[in-house]
Parts: structure tokens; C-alpha cells; sequence
């Protein structure tokens, strides 16, 4: 589909994910804005309403196209009204709740009493069903590994409308195909895994500043054996010798007598009362930005306790902070170099994002633990790298530019945030994916469950 | 406060009942279909921070036969409950309901009929034990008879007229009676409208409403916005309601 290019443009139009002002019907967009036509149904019932649903969504915050519909006349159920906790064992932390269930709810309910999230997103916006679906990672994933790894049973709807649980040992292969799976194997019903007990609800945070990618590499290495959470931000705007400079951050839980008496206090968040004009987000206002930011603090380090909701949440802040980029959208490029191919390719691979002028204010680095037994799941042991970019003309060349250098470097990307990846190039950077299909093949020949995305990159018949 | 809603394994009433365990409330929850209730309750008591009580009875607003027993097992569970919140009711469009009579039979039946039937229910237990609060969910579309809302509007206008004159005469006695008009909510129910400018989210609606029970209100409408709405389209001349398609 993808074979031959005539520009992004033209590209895009075919798979109607460019907001199109003459389509006039309903449109569903995910969290880079671009949207397509359709329409998704809501209710609290989702395991009626996922009856002969070709498509399931949870709170539409994966970036690209892996919850927008394949054609508007698809039946979309969205999981989000489905909220209910169905089970909780206090001394274990096990928990049931069905897919919608969202864990900003999770959180709310469960930080106060010592527990939380095995694995927690840089978003709290997102359902269970859908960290399931995308196998989240999150700053633990050196020690934790992926959200999957955390979960005991699904409670699946089949393409054959046919309900049925799995787990690691029955119908072990609906399980772990569906954990990374962007809900292509079926539909997720409900979810069961087991929360963590925390020490209190607030975090010891180190920050660090690094004046090099050659530094932060360095640092994250020797950071990651001594704290259970560690991530990055990059500063990919500058040059030279200060090329990847930013900020090491690094985490903890806080122990009661570290941290203060109270709970967190919930802030208010913001929203945007309109959306910013395409330029708002331009080379020269990200600089001034990352300028900003990377002189947040002065010292070289810092350390203190801080609220989890800064820590893991930042940009949650900004309810609907998306719209900063203006109508044309936005997209993000999530990929992971391994270990082997050493921190010559990450500064390799910086240094090619800056030559290509993905210019973008949130540039996040991070080091992954082992792959984890998700079949399409994302981390390998190795270096991930995710920046923004606006939408423009250029979008596609660059993300093919980035793409063949994961290939090379024997990397692969994260398809909760892709909208541009080639078929081709994503069969080349995903030797698991013939297995993959082989499970939807057992469990859905025809092909009945299917999303704008997997209609891109796998060819689903449309 | 030990309370009792009808309706509370969806939209408004899930909102509202995981507010009021939230605060620590004891609860009790009615509706149709045991095994959903049994997962509605079980969600109520995982979210329940000091582990409150949270019991469940099958209560039909199509079966009044339902009503009495239901409302028994709750006086059980709950030790004498001091607080009832109806939010069930049936919804459907205007030409749904005009095309299929047996449909808009039923759901006046429900909206009305025997909500009315409910209500007088826990009225007279209320009232024997020395008053409480009874919060019903009316409508904004009980305000005026208008062409989208006709048949379901005026169940609610049936229903707005019959709790005002409740809390008209037994408010002396002790009974506190809350009528709540809501106006477009995203819940369930209107799911697959488009919705109209101020359309509330139900957390939002639901803080509002138990700060309206709290207050020992006998109106609200909610989001707030629709009180001002509501009294312009009450004082439209007829003339402009006929042309205009609100």
C-alpha cells in the first residue's frame, strides 16, 4: 500500500487520517489530533457492546493510528465507561477491574493506602485495557520490566464473539500476543494483576544535569543498578559538543519517615481554552524552552521528595496539553537501540535526528531491561529514545530516515506512538511478528478485528 | 449518612454512589440484573476507603412488586437508611417514541407512573422514622413542553410536579426533598447525541447533587449554566417555540 511513495500527503489521504474539512461525518482522533471518520459506542456494558466490534479503544491517548477505525462504518466500542474494580485483595494487592477503568481512578483510590501500579506510563489518562494493549513501559522498566509482565489473567471477546480467559499458562498464546497486541487479538474485557505495596506516596528524586549524550548514557548505566526508576530529557536541540545534554532524573519511592505526614495534594489541572496556532511549536520557541528547562536548576544535581504526580505525570498537568501544536497535529517517534549496538549508535542516532530538524520540546531518554514476553511488546534490553514532532510535509522522510536507521542498528519502534512507519520497514525491525500472526491467524483468519494501523502495517483487507 | 440508590449501576447513579462511599457513606444499591449489582457493589467496596458497608437488591422500576422487598433488604443492610437517590429512568428519542407507542407507554409508565409508585414507598418509611432526604432525578426537559423531548418531557414534567409539592408538604415533617434537573450529561444515556454546548461531565454533576442533597436543597439544575437556559425557554412566547427546534 505503502510501496511507492508520492509524497506523505498523498499517503495519508488514502488511509483518511489528514483531517479532511469536506468529510463531514463524525471523526474520531487520537491523542496527535490527526483523525479519521467514525464513530465509537459507549456504555457501561462493554462486554455486550464489544459483540461483533471490530475495534476496541480505551481513552484514545495511544498517538498514532492504533485506535482510530480501518473504515468509518466499523463498529468502535470504547472500554471507557466500563470502570468498575471487580475484585481488590488487601493483603496481596491482586486486583480485577474491567478495561476502562482508568488508572488516574487507580491511583486516587489506592496511593492513600499504600499501594500503586506495578508499572505507571508517563500518563495517568490511559485504561488498564490499553496498558495491556500497548504493554506500557514506564522509568522502572530496568527492574520492573513492561506492564505485562504484572498481569495474571485477561478476560478476552474473540473475532469469533466467543468470551474466554487466559493467563501465562492457559491459552498461554491469546495472552501474550494480546499483551503488546493493540487489542488485535481480541477484545479486553478484564484485566487481573497485582498492585505494589509502596513505602509512602511520595518519591525521593535525584536530578542530574548532563552536559553530553556521551554523559547521560554514562550516567543512566550507573544510575540504573542504584535506583528503581531513571528516565531522561533531552535537550535535542543543541549542538555539538553539548549534542544530547539534559537531565538524568532518577527515583524513588520515599520512606515514612522521609517523606511528609500528608497526602499529596491533588493540584487542579489545566486546561487549554483553545488551540495554539500551528507555529506556537517552532524551532525558535522550543529552544527557548529547552534553554529553560535544562537551566532548571542551577546546581548540577539535586535531590529531594517530590509528589508523584510531577515525577511520573509532567505533562498531565496540561490536561489537553496536545493541542499546543496546533490543528495540524503532532506525532511521536519512539524507538529502542540495543545495548550491543553501544552508545556510539544512540549519539549517532541523536545526532541524525538533529540533522533532520525534528525539533521538538519533549525529547525523553531511557534505558530498558530485557524484552519482555509480550509478543509485540516494545522494550528490549537497550536505549529508547521518544520525541515529538509536529506534523508537517517532512514528517514521513523523516521517520523513514530514523526507521532505517533502527533497522541498521537492530532497534524497532513503539507502535502506540507510530503513524508513519512503512510496512516494510516494520517487518524488517520486528523478527517476532510472523509468530504474532500466526496467533491471529488461530484466532482470527478473517481478519475481523482490525485498526486504521493494522490495515497499515500488516495489510488487513479493507 | 446510609443511603439508598435506585439506578446505580450506571451514568449518574454509579457517579454519584462512588462519591458517597468515597466520603465514607454506607450504601446500598437497586437496579435490574443481579450478577451487574453484585459487580457494582463489589466496586463501591473496593473503592470504600475505610472498607463501609455496601449492600445490593434487584429493584425494578418496571415491576413495583420489586419496590417494597427491595427497599426491606436495604432497612436490613443499611440498619434504617436515611437517604434515598433515585436515578433510574428509561430514555428515548422523541421518534423512536412516537413510532413505537408500546415504547412510549413503557416509558411513561416507568418516569412517572411508578416512580411515583417508588417514591411514595420511601416517603412513608422516611416519614415514620422522623424524615430524611429523597433526591430524584427529573429533567431540564420537564421545563417546557418542546418538539425534540416531547413524550420523555413530560414524564419529567410529571415527576418535577409531584416532588415539588412533596417537599411542599411534608417539609415541616422533616422529609427533604430534592429535585434535580439536569441538563445534557456525558453519560450512557445520551451517548451517540452530539453533545450541546455546557454538557456536564457526571463526576462534575454528582459533586453538585451531593452538595445539593448536603444543603438540604429542593432544586437544582446541573451543570448551573441551565438554570439561566431553562428561564429563557420557559418565558419563549409560544409563537417563537413553534418555529424554533430546541
Amino acid at each position: 500500500m505503502a510501496g511507492e511513495s508520492n509524497g506523505p500527503g498523498t499517503e495519508l489521504k488514502a488511509l483518511n487520517l489528514v483531517h479532511n474539512p469536506a468529510h463531514s461525518g463524525p471523526q474520531l482522533a487520537a491523542w496527535g489530533r490527526l483523525s479519521a471518520p467514525g464513530t465509537e459506542l459507549v456504555s457501561e456494558n462493554f462486554e455486550q457492546l464489544t459483540r461483533g466490534a471490530r475495534l476496541s479503544r480505551g481513552l484514545g491517548r495511544s498517538y498514532g493510528d492504533s485506535s482510530l477505525p480501518a473504515t468509518a462504518t466499523d463498529k468502535v466500542a470504547a472500554s471507557r465507561n466500563a470502570d468498575r474494580i471487580l475484585q481488590f485483595d488487601n493483603e496481596t494487592g491482586v486486583i480485577r477491574v474491567e478495561a476502562g477503568v482508568c488508572l488516574a481512578d487507580l491511583n486516587r483510590i489506592f496511593m492513600p493506602r499504600g499501594w500503586f501500579t506495578p508499572v505507571t506510563p508517563g500518563t495517568k489518562f490511559v485504561t488498564v485495557g490499553g496498558m495491556v494493549g500497548s504493554d506500557i513501559h514506564g522509568k522502572n522498566h530496568h527492574v520492573a520490566g513492561c506492564f505485562g509482565a504484572h498481569v495474571r489473567e485477561l478476560k478476552i471477546r474473540l473475532a469469533s464473539d466467543d468470551i474466554v480467559s487466559c493467563t501465562p499458562t492457559i491459552l498461554s498464546e491469546l495472552f501474550y500476543g494480546s499483551i503488546g497486541g493493540m487489542g488485535l487479538l481480541g477484545h479486553i474485557l478484564e484485566v487481573e494483576f497485582a498492585l505494589q505495596r509502596i513505602p509512602s506516596a511520595w518519591v525521593w528524586m535525584q536530578s542530574e544535569r548532563m552536559p553530553d549524550i556521551d554523559s547521560f548514557l554514562e550516567g543512566l548505566g550507573r544510575t540504573a543498578p542504584l535506583w528503581p526508576m531513571t528516565m531522561g530529557w533531552i535537550d535535542c536541540l543543541s549542538r555539538g559538543r553539548s549534542l544530547g545534554r539534559g537531565h538524568l532524573i532518577a527515583g524513588r519511592w520515599a520512606e515514612p519517615n522521609e517523606a511528609p505526614s500528608a497526602q499529596p495534594a491533588s493540584k487542579p489541572m489545566f486546561t487549554l481554552p483553545f488551540e495554539l496556532p500551528n507555529l506556537a511549536v517552532n524551532p525558535l520557541t522550543v529552544s527557548a524552552f529547552n534553554m529553560a528547562y535544562y537551566h532548571k536548576h542551577y546546581r548540577q544535581k539535586i535531590q529531594k521528595v517530590v509528589s508523584p504526580e510531577p515525577f511520573f505525570y509532567p505533562l498531565d498537568a496540561v490536561l489537553d496539553w496536545n493541542k499546543v501544536y496546533g490543528p495540524r497535529g503532532f506525532t511521536q517517534y519512539q524507538c529502542v537501540v540495543p545495548r550491543a549496538a553501544g552508545a556510539p549508535a544512540v549519539r549517532e542516532f541523536m545526532d541524525l535526528l538533529t540533522k533532520l530538524g525534528g525539533a521538538s520540546p519533549l525529547c525523553v531518554i531511557k534505558d530498558c531491561g530485557p524484552q519482555g514476553h509480550g509478543m509485540l511488546s516494545f522494550p528490549l534490553e537497550g536505549t529508547s529514545i521518544a520525541v515529538d514532532m509536529a506534523v508537517s510535509a517532512a514528517t514521513q522522510r523523516i521517520v523513514d530516515r530514523l526507521n532505517e536507521f533502527v533497522i541498521a542498528a537492530g532497534g524497532r519502534i513503539y507502535l502506540t506512538k507510530d503513524r508513519f512507519t512503512r510496512p516494510e520497514h516494520f517487518a524488517a525491525m520486528e523478527p517476532r511478528l510472523d509468530a504474532f500472526l500466526a496467533v491471529r491467524e488461530k484466532f482470527d483468519p478473517q481478519r475481523r478485528l482490525r485498526s486504521a494501523q493494522s490495515v497499515r502495517l500488516f495489510g488487513d483487507p479493507v | 449518612m446510609k443511603i439508598v440508590l435506585l439506578g446505580a449501576a450506571t451514568g449518574m447513579g454509579r457517579a454519584i454512589a462512588r462519591q458517597l462511599v468515597e466520603r465514607g457513606d454506607s450504601v446500598f444499591v437497586m437496579g435490574i440484573g443481579a450478577d451487574d449489582l453484585a459487580k457494582t457493589a463489589a466496586d463501591l467496596a473496593a473503592r470504600a476507603p475505610k472498607g463501609g458497608a455496601v449492600g445490593h437488591a434487584v429493584c425494578d422500576l418496571e415491576q413495583p412488586e420489586t419496590f417494597a422487598q427491595a427497599l426491606d433488604a436495604a432497612d436490613a443492610a443499611l440498619g434504617g437508611f436515611d437517604s434515598v437517590v433515585v436515578t433510574a429512568a428509561m430514555f428515548a428519542s422523541q421518534e423512536a417514541l412516537e413510532a413505537d407507542t408500546e415504547l412510549a407507554r413503557r416509558l411513561v409508565t416507568v418516569n412517572y407512573a411508578n416512580t411515583v409508585v417508588f417514591c411514595e414507598h420511601v416517603r412513608k418509611r422516611l416519614l415514620a422514622r422522623g424524615g430524611g432526604r429523597l433526591t430524584v432525578f427529573s429533567s431540564v426537559a420537564g421545563d417546557r413542553g418542546r418538539k425534540p423531548v416531547g413524550i420523555y418531557g413530560s414524564s419529567k414534567a410529571g415527576i418535577s410536579h409531584y416532588l415539588e409539592s412533596l417537599d411542599h408538604k411534608y417539609h415541616a415533617a422533616g422529609l427533604r426533598v430534592l429535585c434535580v434537573k439536569p441538563g445534557f450529561i456525558k453519560t450512557g444515556m445520551t451517548a451517540g447525541l452530539k453533545p450541546p454546548p455546557f454538557a456536564g461531565e457526571p463526576e462534575q454533576v454528582a459533586t453538585a447533587v451531593i452538595r445539593a442533597m448536603d444543603a438540604g436543597l429542593p432544586l437544582i439544575y446541573t451543570p448551573a449554566i441551565w438554570r439561566l437556559v431553562m428561564l429563557v425557554i420557559r418565558h419563549l412566547p409560544r409563537f417563537v417555540m413553534r418555529k424554533i427546534g430546541f
